[in-house]
Protein backbone atom coordinates (compact mmCIF):
# COMPACT_ATOMS: atom_id res chain seq x y z
CA UNK A 1 0.00 0.00 0.00
CA UNK A 2 1.33 3.42 -0.90
CA UNK A 3 0.25 6.40 1.11
CA UNK A 4 1.20 10.00 0.59
CA UNK A 5 0.72 12.92 2.96
CA UNK A 6 2.25 16.39 2.96
CA UNK A 7 5.67 15.20 4.11
CA UNK A 8 5.88 12.35 1.61
CA UNK A 9 4.76 14.56 -1.25
CA UNK A 10 7.31 17.25 -0.43
CA UNK A 11 10.16 14.75 -0.18
CA UNK A 12 9.16 12.97 -3.40
CA UNK A 13 9.23 16.37 -5.16
CA UNK A 14 12.66 16.97 -3.67
CA UNK A 15 14.04 13.62 -4.80
CA UNK A 16 12.64 14.13 -8.31
CA UNK A 17 14.13 17.62 -8.61
CA UNK A 18 17.45 16.31 -7.36
CA UNK A 19 17.25 13.28 -9.63
CA UNK A 20 16.58 15.51 -12.66
CA UNK A 21 19.54 17.83 -12.02
CA UNK A 22 21.91 14.97 -11.20
CA UNK A 23 20.80 13.02 -14.26
CA UNK A 24 21.40 16.09 -16.41
CA UNK A 25 24.92 16.31 -15.02
CA UNK A 26 25.53 12.60 -15.57
CA UNK A 27 24.48 12.87 -19.23
CA UNK A 28 27.55 15.05 -19.81
CA UNK A 29 29.73 11.95 -19.93
CA UNK A 30 29.79 10.37 -16.47
CA UNK A 31 27.13 7.89 -17.55
CA UNK A 32 29.51 6.40 -20.13
CA UNK A 33 32.09 5.38 -17.56
CA UNK A 34 30.38 2.11 -16.75
CA UNK A 35 27.48 -0.05 -17.93
CA UNK A 36 23.82 0.28 -16.92
CA UNK A 37 24.05 3.72 -15.35
CA UNK A 38 20.59 4.90 -16.38
CA UNK A 39 18.55 1.84 -15.33
CA UNK A 40 20.35 1.70 -11.98
CA UNK A 41 19.76 5.41 -11.48
CA UNK A 42 16.03 5.01 -12.14
CA UNK A 43 15.96 2.00 -9.83
CA UNK A 44 17.52 4.05 -7.07
CA UNK A 45 15.04 6.91 -7.54
CA UNK A 46 12.23 4.36 -7.39
CA UNK A 47 13.53 2.98 -4.10
CA UNK A 48 13.87 6.45 -2.59
CA UNK A 49 10.40 7.58 -3.68
CA UNK A 50 8.89 4.29 -2.57
CA UNK A 51 10.45 4.60 0.88
CA UNK A 52 8.95 8.09 1.18
CA UNK A 53 5.52 6.93 0.05
CA UNK A 54 4.94 3.65 1.83
CA UNK A 55 2.52 3.28 4.72
CA UNK A 56 3.58 -0.24 5.60
CA UNK A 57 6.70 -0.91 7.60
CA UNK A 58 7.62 -4.09 5.73
CA UNK A 59 7.29 -2.31 2.41
CA UNK A 60 9.63 0.28 3.87
CA UNK A 61 12.16 -2.54 4.27
CA UNK A 62 11.61 -3.69 0.69
CA UNK A 63 12.06 -0.17 -0.70
CA UNK A 64 15.17 0.25 1.44
CA UNK A 65 16.59 -2.88 -0.15
CA UNK A 66 15.71 -1.63 -3.64
CA UNK A 67 17.49 1.67 -3.11
CA UNK A 68 20.40 -0.10 -1.42
CA UNK A 69 21.04 -2.68 -4.13
CA UNK A 70 20.92 0.09 -6.74
CA UNK A 71 23.29 2.18 -4.65
CA UNK A 72 25.72 -0.76 -4.22
CA UNK A 73 26.08 -0.95 -7.99
CA UNK A 74 26.08 2.81 -8.59
CA UNK A 75 28.76 3.17 -5.94
CA UNK A 76 31.28 1.22 -8.06
CA UNK A 77 30.22 3.03 -11.24
CA UNK A 78 33.41 4.17 -12.94
CA UNK A 79 35.53 1.50 -11.29
CA UNK A 80 38.82 1.79 -9.44
CA UNK A 81 40.35 0.33 -6.33
CA UNK A 82 39.22 3.12 -4.00
CA UNK A 83 35.57 2.65 -4.96
CA UNK A 84 35.68 -1.15 -4.51
CA UNK A 85 37.33 -0.72 -1.13
CA UNK A 86 34.82 1.83 0.12
CA UNK A 87 31.99 -0.26 -1.29
CA UNK A 88 33.10 -3.33 0.70
CA UNK A 89 32.54 -1.38 3.93
CA UNK A 90 29.32 0.18 2.69
CA UNK A 91 27.77 -3.06 1.45
CA UNK A 92 28.63 -5.22 4.45
CA UNK A 93 27.51 -2.61 6.98
CA UNK A 94 24.21 -2.21 5.19
CA UNK A 95 23.70 -5.97 4.91
CA UNK A 96 24.10 -6.22 8.68
CA UNK A 97 21.69 -3.29 8.96
CA UNK A 98 19.15 -5.15 6.81
CA UNK A 99 19.41 -8.23 9.04
CA UNK A 100 18.79 -6.06 12.12
CA UNK A 101 15.87 -4.39 10.31
CA UNK A 102 14.24 -7.79 9.83
CA UNK A 103 14.82 -8.74 13.47
CA UNK A 104 13.15 -5.47 14.51
CA UNK A 105 10.21 -6.05 12.15
CA UNK A 106 9.71 -9.58 13.48
CA UNK A 107 9.78 -8.27 17.04
CA UNK A 108 7.28 -5.50 16.32
CA UNK A 109 5.00 -7.85 14.40
CA UNK A 110 5.13 -10.35 17.23
CA UNK A 111 4.25 -7.66 19.78
CA UNK A 112 1.63 -5.67 17.89
CA UNK A 113 0.34 -8.14 15.31
CA UNK A 114 0.42 -5.62 12.47
CA UNK A 115 2.84 -4.07 10.02
CA UNK A 116 0.67 -1.16 8.91
CA UNK A 117 2.18 2.01 10.37
CA UNK A 118 -1.13 3.65 11.26
CA UNK A 119 -2.53 0.47 12.76
CA UNK A 120 0.68 -0.05 14.73
CA UNK A 121 0.52 3.52 16.05
CA UNK A 122 -2.86 2.72 17.57
CA UNK A 123 -1.91 -0.66 18.94
CA UNK A 124 1.34 0.30 20.71
CA UNK A 125 -0.68 2.41 23.13
CA UNK A 126 -2.76 -0.62 24.15
CA UNK A 127 0.02 -3.18 24.78
CA UNK A 128 0.37 -4.89 28.14
CA UNK A 129 3.58 -4.56 30.13
CA UNK A 130 5.28 -7.68 28.75
CA UNK A 131 4.56 -6.82 25.14
CA UNK A 132 5.67 -3.24 25.75
CA UNK A 133 9.16 -4.43 26.57
CA UNK A 134 9.34 -6.44 23.34
CA UNK A 135 7.98 -3.55 21.30
CA UNK A 136 10.50 -1.22 22.93
CA UNK A 137 13.35 -3.54 21.93
CA UNK A 138 12.01 -3.56 18.37
CA UNK A 139 11.69 0.22 18.28
CA UNK A 140 15.24 0.80 19.51
CA UNK A 141 16.61 -1.79 17.05
CA UNK A 142 14.88 0.19 14.31
CA UNK A 143 16.56 3.35 15.61
CA UNK A 144 19.94 1.64 15.21
CA UNK A 145 19.06 0.56 11.66
CA UNK A 146 17.78 3.96 10.56
CA UNK A 147 20.73 5.56 12.33
CA UNK A 148 23.06 3.47 10.17
CA UNK A 149 21.36 4.74 7.00
CA UNK A 150 21.21 8.29 8.33
CA UNK A 151 24.88 8.22 9.42
CA UNK A 152 24.43 9.14 13.05
CA UNK A 153 27.19 8.60 15.61
CA UNK A 154 28.51 5.95 16.31
CA UNK A 155 27.55 4.26 13.02
CA UNK A 156 28.58 7.07 10.65
CA UNK A 157 32.13 5.97 9.85
CA UNK A 158 31.19 4.51 6.47
CA UNK A 159 29.93 7.80 5.09
CA UNK A 160 32.96 10.00 4.34
CA UNK A 161 34.88 7.27 2.52
CA UNK A 162 31.84 6.14 0.54
CA UNK A 163 30.70 9.59 -0.55
CA UNK A 164 34.20 10.87 -1.22
CA UNK A 165 35.12 7.98 -3.53
CA UNK A 166 31.85 7.75 -5.49
CA UNK A 167 31.50 9.37 -8.93
CA UNK A 168 30.17 12.95 -8.68
CA UNK A 169 26.54 12.35 -9.80
CA UNK A 170 26.31 9.25 -7.63
CA UNK A 171 27.62 11.11 -4.57
CA UNK A 172 25.15 13.93 -5.28
CA UNK A 173 22.26 11.47 -5.45
CA UNK A 174 23.47 9.86 -2.22
CA UNK A 175 22.96 13.26 -0.53
CA UNK A 176 19.30 12.32 -0.18
CA UNK A 177 20.00 8.80 1.14
CA UNK A 178 20.86 9.91 4.67
CA UNK A 179 17.60 11.85 4.56
CA UNK A 180 15.67 8.64 3.88
CA UNK A 181 16.98 7.33 7.20
CA UNK A 182 16.00 10.55 8.98
CA UNK A 183 12.55 10.46 7.37
CA UNK A 184 12.08 6.91 8.70
CA UNK A 185 13.07 8.01 12.20
CA UNK A 186 10.46 10.75 11.90
CA UNK A 187 7.81 8.31 10.78
CA UNK A 188 8.56 5.50 13.20
CA UNK A 189 9.88 7.19 16.32
CA UNK A 190 8.14 10.53 15.83
CA UNK A 191 4.71 9.22 14.86
CA UNK A 192 4.28 5.54 15.81
CA UNK A 193 6.27 5.83 19.03
CA UNK A 194 5.38 9.52 19.42
CA UNK A 195 3.40 11.43 21.99
CA UNK A 196 0.36 9.16 21.92
CA UNK A 197 2.08 5.80 22.35
CA UNK A 198 1.07 5.48 26.00
CA UNK A 199 3.85 3.94 28.08
CA UNK A 200 6.08 3.77 25.03
CA UNK A 201 5.69 7.46 24.19
CA UNK A 202 8.89 9.01 22.80
CA UNK A 203 10.89 5.87 23.43
CA UNK A 204 13.82 7.04 21.28
CA UNK A 205 14.01 10.60 22.60
CA UNK A 206 16.55 9.98 25.41
CA UNK A 207 18.94 8.59 22.79
CA UNK A 208 18.43 11.18 20.09
CA UNK A 209 19.64 14.14 22.14
CA UNK A 210 23.19 12.96 23.01
CA UNK A 211 23.53 11.23 19.64
CA UNK A 212 22.54 14.41 17.79
CA UNK A 213 25.05 16.51 19.71
CA UNK A 214 27.80 13.91 19.30
CA UNK A 215 27.09 13.66 15.57
CA UNK A 216 27.56 17.41 15.18
CA UNK A 217 30.71 17.37 17.32
CA UNK A 218 32.40 14.51 15.45
CA UNK A 219 31.29 15.93 12.10
CA UNK A 220 32.86 19.29 13.01
CA UNK A 221 36.15 17.72 14.07
CA UNK A 222 36.29 15.59 10.92
CA UNK A 223 35.37 18.57 8.71
CA UNK A 224 38.25 20.58 10.12
CA UNK A 225 40.65 17.70 9.46
CA UNK A 226 39.48 16.97 5.89
CA UNK A 227 42.18 16.70 3.25
CA UNK A 228 39.97 16.90 0.17
CA UNK A 229 36.88 18.83 -0.85
CA UNK A 230 34.68 15.75 -1.17
CA UNK A 231 35.64 14.49 2.30
CA UNK A 232 34.86 17.97 3.64
CA UNK A 233 31.38 17.95 2.08
CA UNK A 234 30.76 14.42 3.39
CA UNK A 235 31.57 15.59 6.89
CA UNK A 236 29.28 18.59 6.47
CA UNK A 237 26.55 16.10 5.52
CA UNK A 238 27.18 14.43 8.90
CA UNK A 239 26.89 17.82 10.66
CA UNK A 240 23.54 18.42 8.94
CA UNK A 241 22.36 14.96 10.04
CA UNK A 242 23.18 15.90 13.63
CA UNK A 243 21.26 19.17 13.28
CA UNK A 244 18.23 17.31 11.96
CA UNK A 245 18.45 14.74 14.78
CA UNK A 246 18.18 17.63 17.23
CA UNK A 247 15.01 18.88 15.54
CA UNK A 248 13.60 15.35 15.72
CA UNK A 249 14.45 15.29 19.43
CA UNK A 250 12.75 18.65 20.11
CA UNK A 251 9.65 17.17 18.50
CA UNK A 252 7.50 20.31 18.52
CA UNK A 253 5.50 21.33 15.47
CA UNK A 254 7.82 24.31 14.92
CA UNK A 255 10.92 22.15 15.12
CA UNK A 256 9.57 19.61 12.65
CA UNK A 257 8.66 22.40 10.24
CA UNK A 258 12.13 23.91 10.53
CA UNK A 259 13.64 20.45 10.13
CA UNK A 260 11.75 19.77 6.91
CA UNK A 261 12.87 23.12 5.46
CA UNK A 262 16.47 22.53 6.50
CA UNK A 263 16.38 18.99 5.11
CA UNK A 264 15.40 20.29 1.66
CA UNK A 265 18.07 23.00 1.77
CA UNK A 266 20.81 20.67 2.97
CA UNK A 267 20.04 18.01 0.34
CA UNK A 268 20.12 20.50 -2.54
CA UNK A 269 23.20 22.41 -1.42
CA UNK A 270 25.27 19.31 -0.56
CA UNK A 271 24.34 17.69 -3.86
CA UNK A 272 25.30 20.82 -5.82
CA UNK A 273 28.62 20.96 -3.98
CA UNK A 274 29.33 17.29 -4.82
CA UNK A 275 28.62 18.02 -8.49
CA UNK A 276 30.92 21.05 -8.40
CA UNK A 277 33.63 18.95 -6.75
CA UNK A 278 33.22 16.51 -9.65
CA UNK A 279 34.00 19.36 -12.08
CA UNK A 280 37.09 20.27 -10.02
CA UNK A 281 38.25 16.65 -10.11
CA UNK A 282 38.06 16.60 -13.90
CA UNK A 283 39.86 19.96 -14.23
CA UNK A 284 42.69 19.60 -11.73
CA UNK A 285 44.33 16.50 -13.16
CA UNK A 286 46.29 14.41 -10.67
CA UNK A 287 45.58 16.77 -7.78
CA UNK A 288 41.85 15.87 -8.12
CA UNK A 289 40.00 17.65 -5.31
CA UNK A 290 42.75 17.33 -2.72
CA UNK A 291 43.53 20.57 -0.95
CA UNK A 292 47.04 20.95 -2.38
CA UNK A 293 48.69 23.38 -4.74
CA UNK A 294 47.96 22.64 -8.40
CA UNK A 295 47.79 24.29 -11.79
CA UNK A 296 45.21 27.11 -12.03
CA UNK A 297 41.73 26.12 -13.10
CA UNK A 298 40.14 27.34 -16.34
CA UNK A 299 36.91 29.38 -16.01
CA UNK A 300 37.94 30.18 -12.44
CA UNK A 301 35.57 33.15 -12.28
CA UNK A 302 32.42 31.15 -12.96
CA UNK A 303 33.45 28.12 -10.88
CA UNK A 304 34.65 30.36 -8.06
CA UNK A 305 31.36 32.26 -7.86
CA UNK A 306 29.40 29.00 -7.83
CA UNK A 307 31.66 27.67 -5.10
CA UNK A 308 31.25 30.86 -3.05
CA UNK A 309 27.46 30.80 -3.37
CA UNK A 310 27.26 27.16 -2.32
CA UNK A 311 29.69 27.76 0.54
CA UNK A 312 27.46 30.60 1.80
CA UNK A 313 24.45 28.27 1.65
CA UNK A 314 26.25 25.41 3.42
CA UNK A 315 27.62 27.66 6.16
CA UNK A 316 24.19 29.16 6.72
CA UNK A 317 24.91 32.83 6.04
CA UNK A 318 22.34 35.23 4.63
CA UNK A 319 20.91 35.68 2.04
CA UNK A 320 20.61 32.01 1.00
CA UNK A 321 18.36 29.27 2.32
CA UNK A 322 20.88 27.86 4.80
CA UNK A 323 20.43 30.96 6.92
CA UNK A 324 16.63 30.69 6.89
CA UNK A 325 16.76 26.99 7.74
CA UNK A 326 19.16 27.45 10.65
CA UNK A 327 17.28 30.51 11.94
CA UNK A 328 14.02 28.53 11.91
CA UNK A 329 15.67 25.65 13.80
CA UNK A 330 17.25 27.94 16.41
CA UNK A 331 13.95 29.77 16.84
CA UNK A 332 12.02 26.54 17.32
CA UNK A 333 14.11 25.42 20.31
CA UNK A 334 12.32 27.14 23.16
CA UNK A 335 13.41 25.36 26.33
CA UNK A 336 16.37 27.24 27.92
CA UNK A 337 18.16 24.05 29.02
CA UNK A 338 18.10 22.76 25.45
CA UNK A 339 18.95 26.14 23.94
CA UNK A 340 22.36 26.28 25.58
CA UNK A 341 23.56 23.02 24.01
CA UNK A 342 21.64 23.04 20.76
CA UNK A 343 22.42 26.66 19.86
CA UNK A 344 26.12 26.28 20.56
CA UNK A 345 26.32 22.96 18.67
CA UNK A 346 24.51 24.28 15.60
CA UNK A 347 26.41 27.58 15.55
CA UNK A 348 29.77 25.83 16.01
CA UNK A 349 28.76 23.55 13.13
CA UNK A 350 28.32 26.68 11.00
CA UNK A 351 31.69 28.04 12.13
CA UNK A 352 33.42 24.78 11.21
CA UNK A 353 31.80 24.88 7.77
CA UNK A 354 33.03 28.48 7.40
CA UNK A 355 36.62 27.57 8.30
CA UNK A 356 36.69 24.37 6.26
CA UNK A 357 35.13 25.85 3.13
CA UNK A 358 37.23 29.07 3.20
CA UNK A 359 40.35 26.95 3.51
CA UNK A 360 39.20 24.71 0.67
CA UNK A 361 38.25 27.64 -1.58
CA UNK A 362 41.51 29.48 -0.92
CA UNK A 363 43.58 26.42 -1.76
CA UNK A 364 41.59 25.37 -4.79
CA UNK A 365 41.48 28.77 -6.49
CA UNK A 366 44.44 30.78 -5.24
CA UNK A 367 47.15 28.31 -4.21
CA UNK A 368 48.20 27.66 -7.79
CA UNK A 369 51.52 27.17 -9.49
CA UNK A 370 52.44 27.38 -13.17
CA UNK A 371 50.54 29.71 -15.46
CA UNK A 372 49.10 27.44 -18.12
CA UNK A 373 45.61 26.30 -17.30
CA UNK A 374 45.16 22.72 -18.37
CA UNK A 375 43.33 22.49 -21.64
CA UNK A 376 40.15 20.83 -20.55
CA UNK A 377 36.59 21.97 -21.01
CA UNK A 378 33.49 21.91 -18.89
CA UNK A 379 30.45 20.38 -20.52
CA UNK A 380 27.54 22.88 -20.67
CA UNK A 381 25.16 20.27 -19.22
CA UNK A 382 27.31 20.05 -16.10
CA UNK A 383 27.16 23.81 -15.57
CA UNK A 384 23.40 23.83 -16.29
CA UNK A 385 22.77 21.13 -13.68
CA UNK A 386 24.81 22.90 -11.03
CA UNK A 387 23.21 26.25 -11.89
CA UNK A 388 19.73 24.76 -11.54
CA UNK A 389 20.56 23.51 -8.06
CA UNK A 390 22.25 26.78 -7.07
CA UNK A 391 19.31 28.86 -8.32
CA UNK A 392 16.93 26.75 -6.27
CA UNK A 393 18.63 27.99 -3.09
CA UNK A 394 17.75 31.73 -3.45
CA UNK A 395 14.34 30.62 -4.75
CA UNK A 396 13.85 28.79 -1.45
CA UNK A 397 14.28 32.18 0.25
CA UNK A 398 12.17 34.20 -2.21
CA UNK A 399 9.34 31.68 -2.00
CA UNK A 400 10.14 31.01 1.66
CA UNK A 401 6.54 31.78 2.67
CA UNK A 402 5.11 29.13 0.36
CA UNK A 403 7.76 26.62 1.32
CA UNK A 404 7.33 27.11 5.07
CA UNK A 405 3.59 26.69 4.61
CA UNK A 406 4.23 23.44 2.74
CA UNK A 407 6.62 22.20 5.42
CA UNK A 408 4.10 23.30 8.05
CA UNK A 409 1.49 21.10 6.39
CA UNK A 410 4.04 18.28 6.25
CA UNK A 411 4.81 18.67 9.96
CA UNK A 412 1.11 18.76 10.85
CA UNK A 413 0.46 15.61 8.84
CA UNK A 414 3.35 13.89 10.58
CA UNK A 415 2.21 14.92 14.04
CA UNK A 416 -1.37 14.05 13.25
CA UNK A 417 -0.35 10.51 12.35
CA UNK A 418 -2.84 9.21 14.88
CA UNK A 419 -5.68 10.42 12.75
CA UNK A 420 -5.60 7.02 11.20
CA UNK A 421 -9.18 6.50 10.19
CA UNK A 422 -8.41 7.88 6.75
CA UNK A 423 -5.31 5.74 6.47
CA UNK A 424 -7.09 2.59 7.61
CA UNK A 425 -9.88 3.31 5.19
CA UNK A 426 -7.32 3.67 2.44
CA UNK A 427 -5.79 0.33 3.35
CA UNK A 428 -9.14 -1.40 2.99
CA UNK A 429 -9.04 -0.90 -0.76
CA UNK B 1 9.36 -26.32 21.19
CA UNK B 2 9.63 -22.57 21.74
CA UNK B 3 12.76 -22.99 23.85
CA UNK B 4 14.53 -25.18 21.28
CA UNK B 5 13.54 -22.84 18.48
CA UNK B 6 14.70 -19.74 20.38
CA UNK B 7 17.97 -21.46 21.31
CA UNK B 8 18.61 -22.35 17.67
CA UNK B 9 17.96 -18.80 16.48
CA UNK B 10 20.09 -17.37 19.28
CA UNK B 11 22.98 -19.78 18.66
CA UNK B 12 22.96 -19.10 14.95
CA UNK B 13 22.90 -15.32 15.42
CA UNK B 14 25.72 -15.58 17.95
CA UNK B 15 27.84 -17.62 15.51
CA UNK B 16 27.00 -15.20 12.70
CA UNK B 17 27.95 -12.15 14.74
CA UNK B 18 31.17 -13.82 15.93
CA UNK B 19 32.17 -14.58 12.35
CA UNK B 20 31.25 -11.06 11.18
CA UNK B 21 33.53 -9.52 13.78
CA UNK B 22 36.54 -11.04 11.99
CA UNK B 23 38.19 -8.68 9.58
CA UNK B 24 38.07 -10.86 6.47
CA UNK B 25 35.46 -10.84 3.75
CA UNK B 26 35.28 -14.66 3.60
CA UNK B 27 34.28 -15.06 7.24
CA UNK B 28 32.11 -11.98 6.88
CA UNK B 29 30.08 -13.55 4.08
CA UNK B 30 29.67 -16.80 6.04
CA UNK B 31 28.66 -14.85 9.13
CA UNK B 32 26.12 -12.86 7.13
CA UNK B 33 24.67 -16.05 5.69
CA UNK B 34 24.29 -17.54 9.17
CA UNK B 35 22.71 -14.32 10.42
CA UNK B 36 20.23 -14.24 7.56
CA UNK B 37 19.26 -17.88 8.30
CA UNK B 38 18.68 -16.84 11.90
CA UNK B 39 16.62 -13.85 10.75
CA UNK B 40 14.46 -16.04 8.52
CA UNK B 41 13.75 -18.47 11.33
CA UNK B 42 13.05 -15.56 13.67
CA UNK B 43 10.57 -13.99 11.24
CA UNK B 44 8.94 -17.38 10.76
CA UNK B 45 8.29 -17.60 14.48
CA UNK B 46 7.11 -14.01 14.88
CA UNK B 47 3.47 -14.97 14.34
CA UNK B 48 3.63 -17.62 17.07
CA UNK B 49 4.49 -21.33 16.72
CA UNK B 50 1.70 -23.83 16.19
CA UNK B 51 1.81 -27.54 15.36
CA UNK B 52 -0.58 -29.10 12.88
CA UNK B 53 -2.45 -25.87 12.18
CA UNK B 54 -3.06 -25.06 8.48
CA UNK B 55 -2.29 -21.56 7.28
CA UNK B 56 -5.47 -21.37 5.23
CA UNK B 57 -8.46 -19.48 6.55
CA UNK B 58 -11.62 -21.57 6.91
CA UNK B 59 -9.87 -24.95 6.77
CA UNK B 60 -10.03 -25.27 10.54
CA UNK B 61 -10.72 -23.12 13.56
CA UNK B 62 -7.09 -23.13 14.66
CA UNK B 63 -4.92 -21.73 11.89
CA UNK B 64 -1.31 -20.54 11.73
CA UNK B 65 -0.54 -16.92 10.87
CA UNK B 66 0.23 -16.88 7.13
CA UNK B 67 1.76 -13.39 7.04
CA UNK B 68 5.18 -14.31 8.52
CA UNK B 69 5.55 -16.95 5.82
CA UNK B 70 5.09 -14.30 3.16
CA UNK B 71 7.60 -12.09 4.97
CA UNK B 72 10.13 -14.93 5.17
CA UNK B 73 9.76 -15.59 1.47
CA UNK B 74 10.53 -11.94 0.68
CA UNK B 75 13.41 -11.91 3.15
CA UNK B 76 14.92 -15.09 1.65
CA UNK B 77 14.79 -13.71 -1.89
CA UNK B 78 16.29 -10.36 -0.90
CA UNK B 79 18.90 -12.00 1.35
CA UNK B 80 19.94 -14.36 -1.45
CA UNK B 81 20.40 -11.54 -3.96
CA UNK B 82 22.34 -9.45 -1.48
CA UNK B 83 24.64 -12.34 -0.54
CA UNK B 84 25.34 -13.02 -4.20
CA UNK B 85 26.30 -9.36 -4.69
CA UNK B 86 28.45 -9.39 -1.56
CA UNK B 87 30.33 -12.51 -2.74
CA UNK B 88 31.10 -10.95 -6.14
CA UNK B 89 32.20 -7.73 -4.47
CA UNK B 90 34.41 -9.64 -2.04
CA UNK B 91 36.04 -11.54 -4.90
CA UNK B 92 36.65 -8.29 -6.75
CA UNK B 93 38.17 -6.74 -3.64
CA UNK B 94 40.32 -9.86 -3.16
CA UNK B 95 41.68 -9.65 -6.71
CA UNK B 96 42.26 -5.88 -6.44
CA UNK B 97 44.18 -5.86 -3.19
CA UNK B 98 45.65 -9.38 -3.10
CA UNK B 99 44.14 -10.28 0.28
CA UNK B 100 40.65 -10.59 1.64
CA UNK B 101 40.90 -8.16 4.56
CA UNK B 102 38.00 -5.69 4.58
CA UNK B 103 40.41 -2.74 4.68
CA UNK B 104 42.33 -4.02 1.65
CA UNK B 105 45.50 -4.61 3.68
CA UNK B 106 46.40 -6.69 6.70
CA UNK B 107 46.75 -4.44 9.74
CA UNK B 108 50.27 -4.18 11.09
CA UNK B 109 49.80 -5.03 14.73
CA UNK B 110 53.46 -5.52 15.64
CA UNK B 111 54.74 -3.23 18.31
CA UNK B 112 57.54 -0.98 17.11
CA UNK B 113 60.09 0.30 19.60
CA UNK B 114 59.87 4.10 19.63
CA UNK B 115 63.19 5.59 18.55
Amino acid sequence: MLYGDGLSALLVCLSCLLGFCVHLYACAGDDQRGPFFHPLFMFQIMGINGAFLTGDIFNLFVFFEILLIASYSLMVHGGGKAKIQANVHYVFLNLIGSALFLFALGTLYGATGTLNMADMAQRVALLDAEQQLIAKAGALLLLAVFGLKAAMVPVHFWLPKTYASATAPVAALFAIMTKVGLYSIWRVHGAIFGDYAGELANVAQPWLWPIGLATIALGVIAALASQSLRTLISNLVIVSVGTLLITIYVHQLDATRAGVYYLIHSTLSCAAMFLLAGVFVSLRGKAEDRLVSAKPMPRAGLLGSLFALLAIALIGMPPLSGFVGKALILQSIQQPELQLWAWSAILIGGLAALIGLSRAGTTLFWNTSGDHPEASTIHPLQITAILLLVISLPLMVVFGGVLTELSDTAAQHLHRALEVETLLEASQW
Amino acid sequence: MEAVFAACVGFMSACGIFLMLRGHTFTLVIGLTLLSYAVNLFLFASGGLKIGAPDVLGASNDYADPLPQALVLTAIVIGFAMTAFAVILAMRGRSDSGNDHVDGKEPNLEWKEPR
